[in-house]
């Protein structure tokens, strides 16, 4: 299956990489990892008549942590983030949700910016950065903004990027001590995408309760939701297995699952939602607690 | 009277079509050999290794980026070979099966999936050697379950993958010992 043509671009630079994007705007579509992207140029679901590859720029490949913040560029390959020291100490539900990502030789090339910035309801990423409240930076013509996960994921497909914007970075404040975090992921067979998939990341106060509680859903909606019921059915209780089972209780009312003819109906998906949040919930907390 | 019809005479706005034959010069070295080409962008890397270089051992499989047939190793790392365009490889480093066995002796992992009867009919066995390569580049002493983890990107539809998880675990074995004797 060969591709329509296209022309292509290698620019050196995220402001080269800016121009080019804002002359061809709507003909041209950016390709980082392209995992997604290249199997859709082949069965012409997408058809660019400008492609412009961000690989040969230079320093957009980093996992770094601030003050009080990990910062991963977001040309960061899904494989660095799987095997990165400093997320696996910091942040290992990320290092976790990296390794349910498509199969070894696709972590190996797709990148974490680039999965967000394709916004598939059914990608990992979305779940963990909406549990973890973290922002995506993202530059333009006009310099550089930031946007918070929970205003990110727009619709299937559509994050609340401008044609001319790039993401940069992804910034995840660093969890304070006392936490931890599962993602969990139903998926037909490896290397599928998921039928349902969680992300859990709590933090407990010393008194035992609950002081944090972040879930994240995916494939359970038209994007990556957040399940703010859930949350709050968390925050400030101590938590015994009645309140988990409350909460996952919640996390099935904040999907919004749909029909699907290989992944199962909305009502097995709303199900597995429940299922899913349950376990993740509960390994989130062992581990919160050393375990 | 009926009015004059207004005739347009702009030229016509260059469309963004973009021309059907924009030709990339691209570098790359394929098993230790420099190779130099003009390319189509849209030309898959497998389709370069395959039908300009001719080096056939590199399969297409599903050509949709599930099966791992393509697998190759490029600037260290395995990828699929037809998720990539070859205009990206510009500048890259290449290993394929061609370039596994050195001086006509088999690569340890080869000479496995021979002994342990890791392949029927062979169609993925490519892409599951260069993909078994890579793992215990990454991995010298894997677990039958990080080999059956580090493969879950490899389709084979003969084997049902248990000889194929033998050949691996052996080939592991087998590189350690050789390790310890060139020690």
């Amino acid at each position: 299956m060969y591709p329509k043509s296209f022309q292509y671009f290698a620019p050196k630079s995220v402001k080269d990489a800016i121009s080019l994007l804002n002359k061809l705007r709507g003909e041209a579509k950016v390709i980082a990892g392209g995992q997604s992207l290249v199997p859709m140029m082949k069965l012409r679901l997408a058809t660019p008549a400008y492609l412009i590859d961000l690989n040969k720029i230079k320093g957009l490949e980093y996992i770094k942590a601030g003050r009080g913040v990990i910062q991963i560029g977001a040309l960061t390959r899904h494989s660095t983030i799987e095997k990165s020291e400093l997320i696996r100490e910091r942040v290992p539900i990320m290092a976790e949700a990296a390794s349910h990502i498509g199969d070894p030789q696709v972590r190996n090339l797709g990148t974490i910016g680039g999965a967000l910035a394709h916004c598939d309801p059914a990608g990992d990423w979305g779940a963990v950065i909406l549990a973890l409240r973290g922002e995506i930076r993202v530059a333009g013509p006009r310099g550089q903004r930031t946007i918070k996960a929970d205003n990110f994921f727009v619709d299937a497909f559509t994050p609340a990027l401008k044609p001319n914007e790039l993401i940069t970075e992804i910034r995840i404040p660093t969890p304070p001590e006392g936490s931890g975090g599962a993602y969990l992921k139903m998926e037909r067979r490896a290397g599928d995408f998921a039928i349902a998939g969680v992300a859990a990341q709590i933090t407990i106060s010393p008194d035992g309760t609950c002081k944090y509680a972040g879930i994240g859903l995916t494939a359970l909606g038209p994007t990556s939701l957040r399940a703010k019921k859930a949350e709050e059915a968390l925050v400030g209780r101590e938590l015994t297995d009645e309140v988990i089972d409350e909460a996952a209780e919640a996390a099935a009312e904040d999907a919004k699952p749909f029909d699907d003819p290989l992944r199962g109906s909305a009502e097995f998906r709303r199900a597995m939602a429940r299922v899913l949040t349950r376990r993740a919930v509960k390994q989130a907390l062992s581990r919160a607690r050393g375990g | 009277m009926p009015r004059k019809k207004r005739v347009d005479r702009r030229k016509p706005r260059a469309k963004a079509a973009p021309p059907t034959a924009q030709l990339a010069k691209i570098n790359v070295k394929v098993n230790g050999v420099q190779y130099s080409a003009e390319v189509e962008p849209r030309m898959l890397l497998v389709h370069f290794i395959r039908d300009v270089l001719g080096l056939t051992g590199t399969h297409v499989g599903c050509d949709t980026g599930n099966c791992g047939a393509c697998t190759v190793i490029m600037d260290g790392k395995s990828v699929k070979s037809c998720n990539i365009f070859a205009v990206q490889a510009d500048g890259a480093e290449i290993l394929t099966v061609e370039g596994l066995a050195r001086d006509g002796e088999l690569h340890p992992v080869q000479q496995a999936f021979w002994e342990h009867h890791g392949l029927q009919c062979g169609f993925c066995t490519p892409g599951m050697l260069m993909q078994a390569y890579w793992l215990l580049t990454q991995n010298p002493s894997p677990t039958e379950e990080d080999v059956r983890r580090g493969l879950s990107g490899n389709l084979c539809r003969c084997t049902g993958y248990q000889k194929i998880v033998e050949a691996v675990l052996a080939a592991a074995e087998q590189m350690r010992g050789q390790q310890q004797e060139v020690r």
